[in-house]
Order: structure tokens, then C-alpha cells, then sequence
């Protein structure tokens, strides 16, 4: 790991000092050495950046990668490599494994197993109730001393209210760096939502499907607001997909209350109408809302009131996904396309800047869940992204790192590619 | 040709064709295919029934003479099915009926490696049921055999759909301009959605009508009207039908009690009263008399449901000959 690598010549955003200039970094030993005009390249690789976007490493709060329990979709291994590929340094993966990730043994291993892999990093989420069942906590503060970084029950909204309350005031006090444990929250009204297929609305009463309000994320959201209120809990809201929703979050922000969101960039990109066909790789939780909820997601990132994007890769076997309709699973993956689609979304569009953008993907998500990284900056070690923003391609699933290929972008045509991902140093070349 | 066929007159059809391989949907037919459904089934009609005075003596054709038709109902049916096979035997095509309890599907396999097996043993026509919305569509895109649906969850019931029109245009010579009431569980109704695309291509009014609980909102479109309370919306009605209460399909409570609901939106003679002396009564079937039609309207002199089942069994020859023209 002597070896010196000078990235040559790009264009460096760091969002955390603002930073949007024309240089060179250089990486020594696994860590930034310098960031500055023309460096000494002398016995180093050199990597030419011409043209090229050099960020800080990507980092995805939201992903779901299968092991244990359900190794034929996604391994530790696998979903790892596919984030290397999608220009991800580091995902945080979700606790809702078979079993659930609610034990010590469960966060160790998930660590360990990320550990010999040796592509992203990946830190464990772990469950806030046993089994993720809503009922009683987990040892919360025995999984944090374990490594997981933040607690959620994702998949499921816990319905009671009052164990809600509880996991927020425990949480409260776990601490590292004197920063709270933060809880993920995906909130969904559970009997709003029951046995709803996709977006209630004109789409899902033509295509004959049970439909999922948007009242029953807002109403969730509303609770867990007041519920953060009350327990000044670090509360982070996990795919946030309805206007009403970035409403709330907003007034909660404007209110000092302490609160942050995400969005997928399936729910910044597509909308309902997508459904129209059955195709189950559409049929995703949250569902894809209508064109007016998708331009309020692009607005909240634009001001601030949702602060990062996460994929929420969900991997699905061809098998599953090809079901009838009401049987088949929900989600799409996401950790290879959330780079372009992003980009042509929020940026080419002209939406975000491109330091903000970085920022949603790095420095925010390493903000909320308190984790090393999301900057470059000298002495730090060396998670760094380097996208091309001129690449223009079609999406297609034989290129896919990932064990599944149910993306609900596939045939859809974007812009910009992640070429480089650098880890602690270590140099992934993802040009094919 | 044997002597049944002097009647059938083909020449005027085959002229014109279907767009697609399979029939999905009415949502996704234009004016002219659902006219060419509607006149080939006029022949068809012929085929086994003459004239007013009686059925002829041979009820068949050769149209599809060498075809396999399968009828794959993962779903009970005793009407559609028996009247797809009826159709399909009149047509002279070999038809092969799958019931759901004995496939393999109990056994875990897939629906597409179901259809696929049946693919391997040289099926033309797969006639689908299935209770999930979405499985034609699926299938279509998954094998070569030309996929009929005969009913898929609450999406759409297109021979229901085509077999409802076609009687109310015997009946009042067009559509264009005509009112037609649909009353009950809209929200997990097929046909309800079927007739709402073939009416309003052709130019007819739907009004559905029935508590809010079972009207989804999202119906709302152009020639469709949305009414809570029946009685005021009779007295505009050309045409009424009656939607059978799926009590199976009731997940949670839409409403407090049949009687409740019977009391509101049950059809009964006095509530005919107020609609136009012309208003004809349509039904699915199976009915629930007592419940959505009382016995004295479902046989009384103003219900063309024996007709609809007729009918059917026109349409869906007219439907089957169709699709078999396009293999």
C-alpha cells in the first residue's frame, strides 16, 4: 500500500469546504496527502482526471443486502462489489436479513463478512424491536458498541406508538462523539397501506390494483415528527416519496426540530404512470408516486429539506419478480445506476449544483449517521469517487455486479458514469 | 363446408383485422377493432341461432377446425368458462379445459411454467382467469400463443365488456349517446372497467354509481360520471346494470351490512319506476336476487340477462375466430 497515486487534473468538489476546482490529489498509504495545483507526480500512478469529476467516496445510507438468509439475491460480497461499481465507498445495509439483524452476533458478522470481501465498506444497521416485529427494543446500546451505525425496522413501520416513543428516548442515550444513535424511519401507516399494490390514484384504479395512499406516509411522517419532537431523538426519514411528506419535513426543520431525509432515485426519476403493464419491477415500497409528488422530492433536495439520496437497493430473484403481480415482491436495486440517474436527473437537468449533488451522496450521509468519510480532505483516508460526467449509455442488466437484475431502469437511457473508486487507496477501475 | 357455413358470411370480415395477437384489454382497442368484434359476432350469432323462431339444426362451423383452445382458470367460473368452450366447439376447435385444483400450480410451479408446458404441447389459444390483475399481460409477453382474458382481479373482463355492448346495441341499434348505469362494487369490479372503456370509445355515458367506499375516484374520466345515491341517478338511465357483491372479495368493511346496501342500491320495481320506460336491466351473473336485484326484475320483462348469455357465446366465437386469424 506505499504505492502513490496522483489523480491527475479533475474537476474536485468537497462540499464540506466548498471546494469546486480544477486539481490534483494525491494519495498516499490510504490516505489523502495533498490536494493542490500541478503535485509532484514522480513514481506515482498516475491517473489522468482530464474531464472528470474527483468526489468524495459515495455513500449509500439505504440498502438491503440479503445475507444472512437469502443469499440467492445479494451477498455481502456481492452487493459490495456492486457498489464499488456504482461508485459507492461505503453502504449501510439494512437490518430486515432472515434472521433479522437484532442480535450482536448478527452485526459481527455482517462486519466481518464485509471485511474479507474487500470492496465497499459496510456498515450494519441493526433492528430497533426483535425481529423487527414492533414490539420490544433490541440490546440497542450493545449493537452500537458492535458497530452498527444506526437503528431501523425498515420493511416496517412500528405501529405503536409507544414503543416508537421509547426506541427514540433510548436512542437518545447511545452515544459516540457525543452524537445520538440515529434511528432510520421508514414510515408507513401499515393499515392505510394493507394489501396495497402501488400509487393510489387514477393509475391504480384503471389497472385494477389495491392502491397505497399518500396519507399513509404522511401520516406516519406526522407521528414520527411529533414523536422526535418529544423525545429530541436524532430522527432520519428513510425514502421519502410524497409531497406532503417533504412538506412536513420542512415545517418540522423550520421548527428546530431534529430531523433528516432521504429519497431514492427511483422516486426522484420515474412516477406511476411506469405501471401502467404490470411490469413488476416497478412495483416498489414506497411506491412510485405521481408527477406532482416527484417534482416536490427534486424541490426538497434543491432546498435543503431532504438532505441526502439513498438507493434503498432491494434485490429480487427473475423468479420472484415474475409472480402475478399482487405476489410478486417489492423493490428495485439500485447502487449502479444511482449515479447516472441522479446526475441526469438533478444536475444535467440543472436542479442542483454539482457540489450539492456530491454533497446528497457523501458528505450528508456521512453527517446523519455520523460516519468517517464524505470529505477530501488531506489526512483523511482516501474514499474517493471520480465520475465522468460526458458518458451517455442505455441501462442494461448483463453489466449488472449485482446478483439481481430486477432495476427499474433498464432500457432507459442517462448520462454520466462512475470510472473510478478509490477505498481507503485502494484503485477500482470500472471502465470495461 | 359443410351446410351450417351458407349462412356465415366471412368474406365481409376477414377484410380487416385485429391489431394485436391477444386480447388484454378494451382499454387498449381502438373504435374499429371493437366494431369488427362486434359485426363478426352478429355472424357468429347465426352460426346457432337462425332467427327468432329457433336454433338451427347443426350449431357449428370449421373456422377453427385443427386448433387447440385451452381454458386455464386458476379461478372458479362456471359462465364465462362454459361459454368459452361452448364457443370455441362451435368453431370446431379441440379444447382442452385445465382446472386450477389439479394443475401443478398447487405444487408450486409457476404460472409461466404452466403455460409454457401447455405451450410445449402445441395450444393455439390460452383463455386465462386468474384473480391477480396483470397475469394476461404477463403471459402475452412471455409466450406465442395468442392470450385471451376471460377476467384478471379487478382489471378488466373484455368478453364481458364486448357481450355488454353488443346486447344493448341489439337492443337500442347504437351506442353512441346512450346512459348506462353500473351499479355496486365498482373498486374490485373487471367488468365494470371493461364496460367503461368499450362505452365510452363508442360514445356512450357511464354512470357508476354506489357508496363512496366501493367508487374509486380515479374512474373519473371523460363520458364517466361518478353518483352516490341511485335514485337520482335513474331517471337519466338508458340502461342499468347491476354488479354482484363479491363478498369474497371484501377484504375490510365497505359498507355495514347487505341490508344496508340493499336497502340504497338494491334494484327493485319501484326504484325502476323512475328510470325511462325504454331502461333496459344487465347483470354478469352470478346474482344474488334479494341482495342487488330482486326476482321480479331479474325475470321481468325489462332484463336482457338471458340475452347477455346468449350473446356471450357470440362474442367470444367472434373473439376466438379473430385471434385464430392472426396465428
Amino acid at each position: 500500500m506505499n504505492e502513490k497515486i496522483v489523480i491527475k487534473s479533475g474537476r474536485v468538489l468537497d462540499p464540506a469546504s466548498h471546494l469546486d476546482e480544477i486539481l490534483d490529489v494525491a494519495v498516499i498509504d490510504g490516505k489523502i496527502s495533498e490536494i493542490g495545483k500541478s503535485l509532484n507526480a514522480e513514481d506515482s500512478k498516475v491517473i489522468n482526471a482530464e474531464g472528470l469529476w474527483v468526489c468524495p467516496g459515495f455513500v449509500d445510507m439505504h440498502v438491503h443486502l440479503r445475507e444472512p438468509g437469502q443469499e440467492d439475491r445479494e451477498t455481502i460480497a456481492s452487493g459490495a462489489l456492486s457498489a464499488v461499481y456504482g461508485g459507492f465507498t461505503a453502504v449501510c445495509c439494512m437490518p430486515n436479513t432472515d434472521p433479522a439483524v437484532d442480535s450482536v452476533g448478527a452485526v459481527r458478522y455482517i462486519i466481518e463478512r464485509a471485511k474479507s470481501a474487500g470492496f465497499a465498506k459496510v456498515y450494519p444497521i441493526a433492528a430497533i424491536t426483535q425481529k423487527s416485529e414492533g414490539k420490544s427494543l433490541t440490546n440497542m446500546a450493545s449493537l452500537f458498541e458492535e458497530g452498527a451505525v444506526a437503528f431501523s425496522d425498515d420493511g416496517r413501520t412500528v405501529m405503536d406508538a409507544l414503543i416508537m416513543r421509547r426506541a427514540m428516548e433510548y436512542a437518545r442515550g447511545i452515544y459516540t462523539n457525543g452524537i445520538s444513535a440515529p434511528i432510520s424511519l421508514h414510515s408507513i401507516d401499515e393499515n392505510l397501506a394493507r394489501g396495497g399494490q402501488i400509487n393510489e390514484g387514477k393509475i391504480s384504479a384503471i389497472l385494477g390494483l389495491a392502491g397505497i395512499p399518500s396519507c399513509a406516509e404522511t401520516i406516519a411522517i406526522a407521528r414520527d415528527i411529533a414523536l422526535a419532537e418529544l423525545t429530541h431523538a436524532k430522527v432520519h426519514f428513510a425514502h421519502v416519496s410524497t409531497k406532503n411528506a417533504v412538506q412536513l419535513i420542512r415545517e418540522a426543520k423550520s421548527k428546530g426540530i431534529s430531523v433528516t431525509a432521504e429519497v431514492t432515485p427511483h422516486h426522484l426519476a420515474l412516477t406511476d404512470s411506469e405501471l401502467i403493464g404490470y411490469d413488476t419491477r416497478f412495483k416498489i415500497n414506497p411506491p412510485l408516486r405521481s408527477e406532482e409528488d416527484r417534482a416536490a422530492l427534486c424541490e426538497g433536495l434543491k432546498d435543503g429539506t431532504i438532505d441526502a439520496i439513498a438507493t434503498d437497493h432491494a434485490p429480487h430473484t427473475q423468479i420472484d419478480k415474475d409472480l402475478p403481480f399482487d405476489s410478486a415482491p417489492f423493490g428495485t436495486i439500485g447502487l449502479e445506476t444511482a449515479v447516472p440517474v441522479t446526475y441526469t436527473i438533478l444536475v444535467k437537468s440543472g436542479i442542483l449544483s454539482p457540489l450539492k449533488w456530491v454533497e446528497a451522496l457523501s458528505l450528508a450521509p456521512c453527517t446523519i449517521f455520523n460516519l468517517p468519510g464524505g470529505k477530501l480532505k488531506v489526512g483523511a483516508q482516501a474514499d474517493i469517487t471520480v465520475v465522468d460526467p460526458s458518458a451517455d449509455f442505455f441501462v442494461e442488466p448483463d453489466n449488472f455486479k449485482s446478483l439481481s437484475k430486477n432495476s427499474c431502469f433498464i432500457g432507459k437511457k442517462y448520462s454520466a458514469k462512475p470510472v473510478f473508486t478509490f477505498i481507503e487507496g485502494k484503485c477500482f477501475s470500472l471502465c470495461l | 363446408m359443410n351446410k351450417t357455413s351458407d349462412n356465415f358470411n366471412s368474406s365481409s370480415i376477414q377484410s380487416s383485422a385485429l391489431n394485436s395477437r391477444h386480447l388484454i384489454a378494451l382499454e387498449k382497442l381502438t373504435c374499429k377493432e371493437i366494431e369488427l368484434i362486434l359485426e363478426t359476432a352478429r355472424e357468429m350469432k347465426k352460426v346457432f341461432i337462425a332467427s327468432k323462431e329457433g336454433t338451427r339444426s347443426v350449431k357449428k362451423v370449421p373456422a377453427l377446425q385443427g386448433r387447440t383452445v385451452v381454458m386455464l382458470f386458476f379461478e372458479p367460473s362456471t359462465r364465462t368458462r362454459n361459454s368459452f368452450e361452448l364457443a370455441a366447439k362451435r368453431l370446431s376447435a379441440d379444447v382442452v379445459s385445465i382446472a386450477v385444483s389439479v394443475s401443478s400450480t398447487t405444487k408450486g410451479e409457476s404460472i409461466i411454467d404452466t403455460v409454457r408446458n401447455l405451450e410445449a404441447m402445441a395450444c393455439d389459444i390460452i383463455v386465462v382467469r386468474h384473480k391477480s390483475s396483470g397475469v394476461p399481460e404477463l403471459l402475452s409477453h412471455k409466450v406465442r400463443s395468442a392470450i385471451v382474458n376471460a377476467g384478471d382481479g379487478a382489471h378488466e373482463h373484455p368478453s364481458q365488456g364486448l357481450l355488454d355492448i353488443f346486447t344493448l346495441k341489439e337492443r337500442f341499434g347504437s351506442i353512441e349517446g346512450l346512459n348506462l348505469l353500473i351499479v355496486g362494487d365498482i373498486l374490485h369490479s373487471r367488468v365494470a372497467r371493461s364496460d367503461i372503456w368499450g362505452l365510452t370509445k363508442l360514445g356512450a355515458k357511464v354512470t357508476l354509481v354506489g357508496p363512496p367506499t366501493l367508487v374509486p375516484q380515479g374512474l373519473e374520466m371523460p363520458g364517466v360520471e361518478i353518483q352516490y345515491d341511485l335514485d337520482s341517478a335513474l331517471p337519466s338511465a338508458d340502461a342499468v346494470m347491476l354488479l354482484r357483491i363479491q363478498q369474497e372479495r371484501m377484504e375490510s368493511t365497505f359498507f355495514p351490512s347487505l341490508r344496508e346496501y340493499s336497502h340504497r342500491y338494491g334494484l327493485n320495481k319501484k326504484r325502476l319506476s323512475l328510470a325511462k320506460k325504454h331502461c333496459v336491466v344487465l347483470h354478469p351473473g352470478p346474482i344474488n336476487r334479494g341482495v342487488e336485484i330482486d326476482s321480479e326484475i331479474a325475470d321481468g320483462p325489462r332484463s336482457v340477462i338471458l340475452d347477455q348469455v346468449t350473446n356471450g357465446v357470440a362474442v367470444r366465437m367472434s373473439i376466438l375466430y379473430l385471434l385464430a386469424g392472426k396465428l
